[in-house]
C-alpha cells in the first residue's frame, strides 16, 4: 500500500489488499454467479461456510463429509493432514466440496480475498455445476439425501458402539473399509433415484424376511429340501447349482445379504459403508474431468472479473501465481513427480476443447471434424455432461495436448528385462497414447477385478472369490490381510482363486493352509 | 443462490474422538517412541509434545490392489529424449517407469515408509506416565478441615447482584404483585359496583356526596393499584453458596539433594531430571503441588530452584542435617493432615560414617509416619556406602512407602522412575 495518494482507476476496485469481509464475499459471490450464469453453469444452491484452519483439517480428515461416524482411520488421516499442514507441505485452501444439495463448500478464514474468490469460483460454481450436470453423479448419487444419510450413519454407528462396544464396531468397520472398493455396483443399470430408493426399501424388507427363514443356511441336512429351495432348479438332485448362480461383483452387498453369522446391526453397518462407497464411486471415476472443469471455470471467471475491472492487477497476479502452481505438471523424471496431475490434464483438455472450437487448425479438422468450429460452450457442456475420465480422454485428448505435455507410453513387462517405449508424441503415437491413457483411468483396469464366485452352502460354508487377472498383474502384499478381514465378516474359510484366460492359475486360502 | 454461514465459533476438534481412537489403537508403538524420546530429551524439554513415527506397514489399511509385475503400459508426461522403440534398463528399486499415473489422490499414507505425527504435550505426558501410579494417593480428610470450597445451597434473600437468580426473583415478584393487588382490586370492584348502583338510581334519590366519595375512592384505588411495584428489592433472590469443607487435594514435594564437593554438575543434571519427572507426575494427580528445595552439605538450607540446581558448594556431607530441616519445615508449614507429602532425595551416597545411623533414626521415628512416599536415588557407579545400608533397613520397616534405586547414567532415570512408580494393582496392602 503506497502512502502517496494517487487517484487511479484502481480506486474503483473493490478488492483492495488481501483482507476480506462478508460484504466483499457476498459482492463477489453475486458477480461470480452472474458470470457463471452467462456461461450456463447450472448449480445446486451454495452453502458457503467460513471455517478456521483447524476445522478445515477436521473436514479434510472426513473426506469433506460434514458429519461422519467415528473411526481411527479418520484420526490417522487427521494427523497426517495436520503434520503436512504444520510443516507447510500442503496448503489447505484450495477446495473441499461434496455433492450435496445444497452444495457445501468451505472457505478458510486465513485465506486472502483472492483465495476466497478463487475457491468460490472453483468449488461453488465449477465443481457444483459438475455435480449437478455429469451423468454419473446424476445417475448414482442423490445429492439431496446424502447429508441426512450421513447423520443417520453417525447416529447408528455410535448407538452400536454403546450397545456392542467400541472395539466390536471398530473391527467390523476395519473389515468393511478394506472391501470398500469392492462394495459398489459397477455395471447394474441404476433406475431413477426416487423410484430406486423406494425399490431398495422394498428389497430390503424382502431381504430381511428371507433372512428370517433363511433356508440357505438350514442346519438340517435335508438334501432334497435344500435343493428344492433353489429357484428354478430342475436338475436331477445330484448336480447342485452353484450359489450365487452368477458371479457377484459387489462383495459388501453379497456379505450384507448372505453372510451366515452376522447380526442385524452388523449387516446395517456393512450397508452403511457400502452406501458411502457407492456415493463416492462417481468421484473416483471423474477426477480429471471434475478438477479440469472446475479449474477451467475458475480461470475463465477470474479473467472475466479482471476484464470487468472488478479485481485489480494485484489480485490477478496473486491468482495467476496460485493457478500456475495448481496446474503445474512436473516431468516423470522430476523429484516432484507424483503421477499425472489431474488438474493439469483436465485443465489442458478443457482449454483445448475451447481452442479447437474457436481457432481450429488443419490437424484439429482432421481429428475432430464435428467439433472444429462448433460453439465452444455447447461442446464443453456436452463433454462435461456425458463422459467419465476414461471416455473423456478417449474422445477429447487432442494431439496438441499430447505434444504440450510430452506424453509418452512405455511397456513394462516382467518377462522382458528391458522397458520399451511404445509410443511418443508423434503421428504414429497419438492414438496409442490416447488409448493407453484412457485405459489408465479406467477403474475396471486400475482396480483388480474380484468377484464372488461361489458360496459353498452345503459343505464347509467357504466363500470362493475369483480374481480375473489380466496380463499377469497380481495383487500386492495387502491381499492376505484383506482375506483375513473378509474371513472375519463371513465367518468361514475364504478361498481366492486367481483366474487368467479362463484357467485357475493360483489359489489363496484364509485361514492359511499349512502343508 | 448462495448463502454464507460463519462457522468459526463452532467447536473445533471435531476429529478429537478419531484422534484418540487412533492413539489408542497404536498405543504400543507410540509408547515405545515416547520412551525413546524421554531418554533423548534435555531436562527442560518435557513441556512440549513429541513427534512420533510409526512404520507405515504397521498402520496401512489393506485393500485389494495391483502389485508389481505383469505386463503393463504406463503413460507419463515430460518426454525429452525418448523415441518410439527405445529400450531402457529397468530403474532399480522404483516401480517401473516412475509412478503409476493414477494422479495424486492416492497419497493416503500407505506409500510412505513412516507415518509421522505430533503428540500434544498432554498426550505426551499421559503416555510417559501411562501405567504409573502414585503410591498412597490420598485425599487427606481429618476432623479439622480447613480447605473449603463454595457449594450451591439453594437460594437466599441476601447476595451480590452477580449471583441473582432471575427466574426465582421474577416468580417472587409475580406472586407479590398478585397478593398485593388482590385486596385493592376487590375494593375497586366493590366501589365501582356501588357507583354504578348509585348512578342507576333515580336522579332524585341520588346522593351527590356519596357519588363524589365513591369517585374519589375509585381514583385513589387506581392510583394504589398502579403504585404496586413491578419488582421490589423484597422480591430479589440470590443463589446461595456455602463453604463446604473439602478433602484436601494438594501435595508438597520436597527435593533433597546433596551439593557437597563430590556431586558434579552431571550428577545434579541427573537428579534434576528425576525431580522434574516426579513433579510432572504429581502435577497430574494433585490440584496443587508445591515445591520445597533443600540442599545440604554439612548443613542444610532451604533455597530457590535456581540456587538448588546451579550454585556450587564444597565440603563434606551430613545428610541428617537435611532430614532435620525437612522435619522442621513440615512441622511449621505443611501439617500432614492437610498435605500429601512426598520426598525425593538424590545423593551420590557419601555421608559421614556415624551420621547414617542418625538419618535412619530420623526417618523411622519422625518422618516416615507422616510421608506419603519417600524416593531415594543414589547417583553413583561405585559400590554402596553406609547410607545405602541404613536406608535398606528403613525400607524394610516401610516397604510400601520407602523406595530406593541406583542410577548410573542419564539413560537409567526413566526406567528407574517407571519402576518406582509402576502401578501396584492387587499387590497393595490396604491402608487406612
Amino acid at each position: 500500500m503506497s502512502n502517496v495518494y494517487k487517484p487511479t482507476q484502481d480506486e474503483d476496485f473493490l478488492g483492495q489488499g488481501s483482507d476480506w469481509s462478508f460484504d466483499d464475499l457476498e459482492y463477489y459471490e453475486r458477480e461470480i454467479a452472474r458470470i457463471a450464469g452467462e456461461y450456463r453453469l447450472d448449480t445446486y444452491p451454495n452453502q458457503i461456510e467460513i471455517i478456521t484452519s483447524e476445522q478445515m483439517m477436521d473436514a479434510y480428515s472426513s473426506i469433506g463429509m460434514p458429519v461422519g461416524y467415528s473411526h481411527w482411520s479418520f484420526g490417522k488421516q487427521f494427523l497426517s493432514v495436520e503434520q503436512a499442514y504444520r510443516r507447510g507441505q500442503m496448503g489447505l485452501a484450495y477446495e473441499l466440496v461434496i455433492n450435496s444439495d445444497p452444495c457445501i463448500a468451505y472457505l478458510m478464514e486465513e485465506n486472502t480475498l483472492m483465495m476466497q474468490i478463487l475457491v468460490m469460483a472453483h468449488a461453488c460454481h465449477g465443481h457444483n455445476s459438475f455435480f449437478k450436470g455429469n451423468y454419473l453423479f446424476r445417475a448414482w448419487t442423490d445429492a439431496s439425501a446424502i447429508v441426512d444419510y450421513l447423520v443417520f450413519a453417525r447416529r447408528y454407528v455410535s448407538e452400536c458402539e454403546e450397545r456392542h462396544g467400541v472395539e466390536a464396531v471398530e473391527q467390523l468397520l476395519d473389515a468393511c473399509h478394506a472391501l470398500q472398493s469392492q462394495g459398489v455396483d459397477r455395471y447394474k443399470r441404476p433406475s431413477p433415484i426416487s423410484a430406486e430408493e423406494e425399490a431398495r426399501r422394498q428389497q430390503e424388507r424382502e431381504g430381511y424376511l428371507q433372512q428370517q427363514i433363511n433356508t440357505l443356511w438350514s442346519t438340517i441336512p435335508q438334501l432334497r429340501a435344500a435343493d428344492a429351495d433353489q429357484a428354478g432348479d430342475a436338475s436331477d438332485g445330484h448336480h447342485r447349482p452353484r450359489y450365487p448362480s452368477e458371479p457377484q461383483e459387489n462383495l459388501l452387498y453379497f456379505i450384507e445379504k448372505n453372510a451366515p453369522l452376522l447380526e442385524p446391526w452388523q449387516r446395517e453397518i456393512v450397508r452403511i459403508v457400502r452406501k458411502l462407497a457407492q456415493y463416492f464411486y462417481p468421484q473416483r471415476q471423474t477426477q480429471v474431468m471434475n478438477e479440469g472443469w472446475a479449474t477451467f471455470w475458475h480461470y475463465n471467471i477470474m479473467h472475466r472479473l479482471y476484464d470487468e475491472e472488478l479485481i485489480n492487477e494485484g489480485v490477478m497476479l496473486e491468482f495467476l501465481q496460485s493457478h500456475t502452481a495448481v496446474v503445474a505438471q512436473p516431468g516423470f523424471d522430476s523429484p516432484w513427480y507424483n503421477g499425472i496431475n489431474p488438474y493439469a490434464l483436465g485443465f489442458a483438455m478443457f482449454s483445448d476443447i475451447r481452442r479447437i472450437c474457436t481457432e481450429p487448425t488443419e490437424e484439429d479438422r482432421a481429428w475432430f471434424p464435428d467439433m472444429a468450429g462448433s460453439d465452444w460452450l455447447d461442446t464443453a457442456h456436452f463433454a462435461m455432461r456425458n463422459f467419465k475420465d476414461e471416455s473423456f480422454i478417449q474422445q477429447f485428448l487432442s494431439p496438441k495436448v499430447i505434444r504440450d505435455m510430452k506424453l509418452f507410453a512405455l511397456l513394462d513387462d516382467d518377462h522382458d528385462d528391458m522397458i520399451e517405449i511404445s509410443a511418443i508424441h508423434d503421428e504414429r503415437g497419438y492414438r496409442r497414447i490416447r488409448e493407453a491413457l484412457s485405459l489408465q483411468y479406467s477403474l475396471g483396469h486400475r482396480e483388480p477385478d474380484i468377484q464372488v464366485f461361489a458360496a459353498n452352502i452345503h459343505g464347509d460354508r467357504s466363500l470362493i472369490l475369483r480374481h480375473e487377472r489380466t496380463q499377469r498383474r497380481g495383487l500386492d502384499a495387502s491381499m492376505p490381510p484383506v482375506l483375513h478381514y473378509l474371513h472375519r465378516l463371513w465367518g468361514f474359510p475364504i478361498v481366492l482363486e486367481v483366474v487368467e484366460n479362463g484357467e485357475v492359475v493360483d489359489t489363496h486360502h484364509w485361514p492359511q493352509i499349512t502343508e | 443462490m448462495s448463502y454464507f454461514i460463519d462457522r468459526r465459533s463452532n467447536a473445533r476438534h471435531k476429529s478429537a474422538v478419531n484422534r484418540q481412537r487412533f492413539l489408542k489403537r497404536y498405543q504400543k508403538h507410540i509408547k515405545r517412541a515416547v520412551e525413546e524420546s524421554v531418554n533423548r530429551r534435555s531436562i527442560t524439554d518435557m513441556e512440549r509434545g513429541e513427534k512420533i513415527s510409526i512404520p507405515g506397514r504397521d498402520i496401512s489399511e489393506p485393500v485389494f490392489r495391483h502389485g508389481q509385475g505383469g505386463r503393463r503400459s504406463v503413460v507419463s508426461p515430460g518426454n525429452r529424449e525418448f523415441a518410439e522403440g527405445d529400450r531402457l534398463r529397468r530403474p532399480q528399486g522404483g516401480s517401473g517407469g516412475g509412478g503409476s499415473g493414477e494422479g495424486s489422490a492416492s497419497n493416503q499414507g500407505e506409500g510412505m515408509d513412516e507415518f509421522a505425527f505430533t503428540l500434544s504435550r498432554d498426550e505426551f505426558l499421559s503416555f510417559i506416565f501411562d501405567g504409573l501410579e502414585l503410591p498412597h494417593l490420598e485425599r487427606k480428610q481429618l476432623s479439622d478441615m480447613e480447605e473449603c470450597r463454595p457449594m450451591r445451597a439453594g437460594v437466599s434473600r441476601q447476595g451480590v447482584p452477580a449471583r441473582m437468580n432471575i427466574v426465582r426473583s421474577m416468580r417472587e415478584a409475580h406472586a407479590r404483585r398478585i397478593a398485593m393487588r388482590a385486596p385493592i382490586r376487590r375494593a375497586l370492584c366493590d366501589a365501582q359496583k356501588a357507583l354504578e348502583e348509585e348512578e342507576r338510581k333515580d336522579p332524585v334519590l341520588r346522593h351527590p356526596g356519596r357519588i363524589r366519595e365513591l369517585k374519589d375512592e375509585i381514583e385513589r384505588l387506581k392510583k394504589r393499584l398502579e403504585a404496586v411495584p413491578f419488582i421490589d428489592t423484597y422480591d430479589l433472590r440470590y443463589n446461595h453458596l456455602t463453604d463446604q469443607p473439602q478433602p484436601s487435594n494438594k501435595a508438597v514435594m520436597f527435593c533433597v539433594m546433596d551439593v557437597s564437593g563430590s556431586m558434579t554438575q552431571n550428577h545434579k543434571d541427573i537428579a534434576k531430571r528425576f525431580f522434574l519427572l516426579l513433579y510432572l507426575f504429581l502435577e497430574r494427580d494433585y490440584e496443587r503441588v508445591e515445591l520445597v528445595f533443600i540442599r545440604h552439605h554439612t548443613s542444610a538450607r532451604e533455597v530457590d530452584e535456581e540456587a538448588f540446581f546451579y550454585s556450587r558448594e564444597t565440603g563434606g556431607t551430613i545428610v541428617s542435617s537435611a532430614l532435620t530441616l525437612l522435619d522442621e519445615i513440615i512441622e511449621a508449614r505443611y501439617p500432614p493432615n492437610q498435605w500429601n507429602l512426598y520426598v525425593a532425595q538424590a545423593s551420590d551416597g557419601d555421608n559421614w560414617d556415624d551420621d547414617s545411623v542418625q538419618c535412619r533414626q530420623i526417618l523411622m521415628d519422625a518422618l516416615m509416619p507422616r510421608l506419603q512416599y519417600y524416593a531415594y536415588v543414589e547417583i553413583t557407579p561405585h559400590a554402596h556406602q553406609a547410607l545405602w545400608e541404613e536406608y535398606t533397613r528403613v525400607q524394610e520397616g516401610y516397604p510400601e512407602r520407602f523406595a530406593m534405586r541406583q542410577i548410573v547414567q542419564a539413560g537409567d532415570i526413566y526406567p528407574v522412575f517407571r519402576e518406582l512408580f509402576k502401578s501396584r494393582q492387587g499387590g497393595q496392602e490396604g491402608r487406612s
